[in-house]
């Protein structure tokens, strides 16, 4: 197990510049998840990391080593694939085995490490299969069996779960958890996925135009995210945002509503701002603005519903069923403590 | 073909709505067509077979003989070519020399296309490009220069002039044929591999090569065949008679001034084509099985 430094790491393709110095430092036995839309550069910055890529500028340390001219097989890293990568003419025990075979391990070495990695993830009784054999789960299973054999310093999964169908997904989620909970290997994953980020890691690095947005606990990005496009990327269904004008100690959208803040920042009477506010932080309440009633949608344990007050359209997430129809009116309120506010220039956090 | 339009017309009529099932819509749209197939693939071996057992006094009367069948068929025309000429020879001497020119070839293609696809080295795109502008260089203009190579290269009348100029065309069509394999064998798999801790040869030799397979075989084929039925280098490398090729030296050998032997030139065709069509027939159903269920994950 090593530590992971990203120290102003860069890549450019050509004249374009991919990766913008980028800076993470990521600790020993850590999950770390890279996530962001895609064309963002997580999985170019991945692919540094495993040395499939040049690294342009900066440097990468792997422990306390630089890795920038280590070639990928040097570094200890084990890699599982968008796609698994599986050698389709090699059996589930020769795929597990064929690092091991190409360091020139013993042949009771091998058994004991496929035999050791195959307990872990249930891959027993298809040992003997070949990949197409196998189902997509399995073949994930697979992949990362091959990745636990050689018993690396640090695991890099790229997209691993996004060939999967929904209920599988979910399973697996929970299995690399585990996985990780066990091992204790340092982690690096890549998603597009923000639940999965949010489900899974010690720390979210959210990634956007070859740059950090935020780096955090999954809980302090959800709860304080550092800019607009954090907060946008961060939830779902996404926060709601309305451009307006900070009055007093309340909000004054574009198309006139009056939302309330518990505190305005430091001088900031006038100032144009974006107030955030998330879908599951907006209640019912009798003194509240009034809506109108758009799209009902309950999905069983909460109701999701579509409002619009004056111009501004919002989503919320009630916890309790309501009888309103679409064109009936109802009264809502924001949580006071939960509002988010972003600068309108910049989209920079304000509230404290 | 009789046999497969009889089979047709006696298959068991389908039930069921789809019309195509039908036994009329079967033999219209599958055995009247590979009827037709079979017929203009297989009556030149038909013509050749029977024009090889045909005594002389058949082969040119066609009034007195039905030219389709053998009336009364001898076996002297196939003697007197194995045993009244080199005919033996030439043909171990065609096969050692398609089999090395296709070895030497596949070697070097299958380097030379793994380099262009997956080295990605600055011009590669360019080289790929010129290897194929030197297939499309007609052997008809390249003999005359590589004439000259080939005599200062002190290699006239020996098997290498042949078994070294045939990868002049061989080289650039197995390279372009292994360029497009390599290409469908997913670029993840080596990634893969080198982050395994193989290197570049290793991955070659045990990845890219073993899922290559059938695109290795259909390139050796048509090495093979390319190689077999050569014939102006063969003309005009190869001197002595008993060191040419087949395609030639039937050629030359049984066609006396105006005197063509037709019954031992077809005698000659025809076993000259069975290796070939051996070689064909041996890999066809691992190179198909294989094409279908290889490279997939």
């Amino acid at each position: 197990m090593a530590s992971v430094d990203i120290i102003d790491a860069g890549k450019f393709f050509g004249a374009l510049r991919i990766i913008k110095g980028v800076n993470i430092p990521i600790s020993d036995g850590e999950f770390v998840i890279l996530v962001g839309p895609s064309g963002c550069g997580k999985s170019t910055l991945l692919r540094m990391i495993a040395g499939l890529e040049e690294i342009s500028e900066g440097e990468i340390r792997i422990g306390s080593r630089v890795v920038n001219e280590v070639p990928p097989k040097e570094r200890d890293i084990a890699m599982v694939f968008q796609n698994y990568a599986l050698y389709p003419h090699m059996t589930v025990a020769d795929n597990m085995a064929f690092s091991l075979k190409l360091k020139q391990a013993s042949k009771s070495e091998i058994t004991a490490k496929v035999d050791r990695a195959a307990k872990i993830l249930g891959l027993g009784p298809l040992l003997e299969r070949y990949p197409r054999q196998l189902s997509g789960g399995q073949r994930q299973r697979v992949a990362m069996g091959r990745a636990i054999v050689r018993d690396p310093q640090v695991f890099l999964f790229d997209e691993p779960l996004s060939n999967l169908d929904a209920k599988l997904r979910v399973q697996m989620r929970t299995e690399i958890k585990e996985l990780h909970q066990r091992l204790k290997t340092t982690t690096i994953y890549v998603t597009h996925d923000q639940i999965e980020a949010m489900t899974m890691a010690d720390r979210i690095v959210v990634m956007h135009d070859g740059i950090v947005e935020q780096m955090g606990a999954p809980l302090d990005l959800y709860d304080r995210p550092a800019n607009l496009f954090v907060a946008g990327f961060i939830g779902s269904p996404a926060m709601n945002m309305l451009k307006g004008t900070i009055r007093g100690s309340s909000f004054e959208t574009e198309n006139g509503n009056r939302l309330p803040l518990a505190a305005a920042p430091a001088a900031s009477e006038g100032r144009r701002a974006i107030y955030g506010m998330r879908p599951e932080n907006i209640h019912l309440a009798g003194d509240g603005i009034p809506a109108e009633v758009v799209v009902v949608e309950p999905t069983g344990a909460e109701t999701q519903v579509v409002v619009k007050a004056g111009g501004d359209e919002l989503i919320c997430v009630l916890r309790e069923r309501i009888s309103a129809k679409p064109g009936e009116t109802i009264r809502i309120t924001p949580d006071l403590r939960l509002i988010h506010l972003f600068d309108a220039e910049d989209g920079r956090r304000l509230t404290a | 073909m009789t046999d497969a339009v009889q089979q047709a017309s006696t298959a068991p009529a389908r039930t069921g709505a789809i019309s195509w099932r039908s036994t009329p819509n079967r033999v219209v749209t599958i055995y009247l067509p590979l009827a037709c197939f079979v017929f203009v693939l297989l009556f030149p071996f038909y013509w050749m077979t029977i024009t090889a057992l045909k005594p002389n006094q058949e082969l040119y009367n066609y009034k007195d003989y039905n030219p389709f069948f053998v009336h009364s068929p001898t076996l002297t025309n196939v003697r007197k070519l194995l045993f009244e000429t080199d005919y033996p020879q030439w043909l171990m001497t065609t096969m050692m020399i398609a089999v090395a020119a296709t070895v030497l070839s596949i070697f070097a293609a299958v380097l030379a296309a793994y380099a262009i696809q997956r080295l990605r080295f600055r011009g590669a795109q360019w080289v790929g490009l010129a290897i194929y502008l030197a297939y499309l260089v007609p052997p008809s203009i390249l003999f005359i220069p590589l004439a000259t190579v080939v005599f200062k290269l002190g290699l006239y009348d020996s098997p290498f002039a042949l078994i070294l100029t045939y990868p002049t065309f061989l080289v650039p069509f197995c390279t372009w044929l292994l360029i497009g394999y390599f290409k469908s064998i997913p670029y993840e798999l080596e990634e893969c591999a080198m982050i395994d801790g193989a290197t570049r040869l290793q991955i070659l030799r045990k990845i890219t090569l073993p899922l290559a397979v059938p695109g290795l075989i259909s390139a050796g084929i048509f090495a093979f065949t390319l190689s077999w039925n050569e014939f102006i280098y063969a003309l005009a490398f190869i001197q002595s008679s008993e060191k040419k090729t087949v395609p030639v030296a039937v050629l030359t050998q049984l066609v006396q001034g105006d005197d063509y032997q037709w019954g031992s030139l077809m005698a000659g065709a025809l076993f000259g084509s069975i290796p070939v069509a051996l070689f064909y027939s041996f890999f066809v159903d691992y190179y198909v099985s294989s094409l279908t269920g290889a490279v997939k994950e």
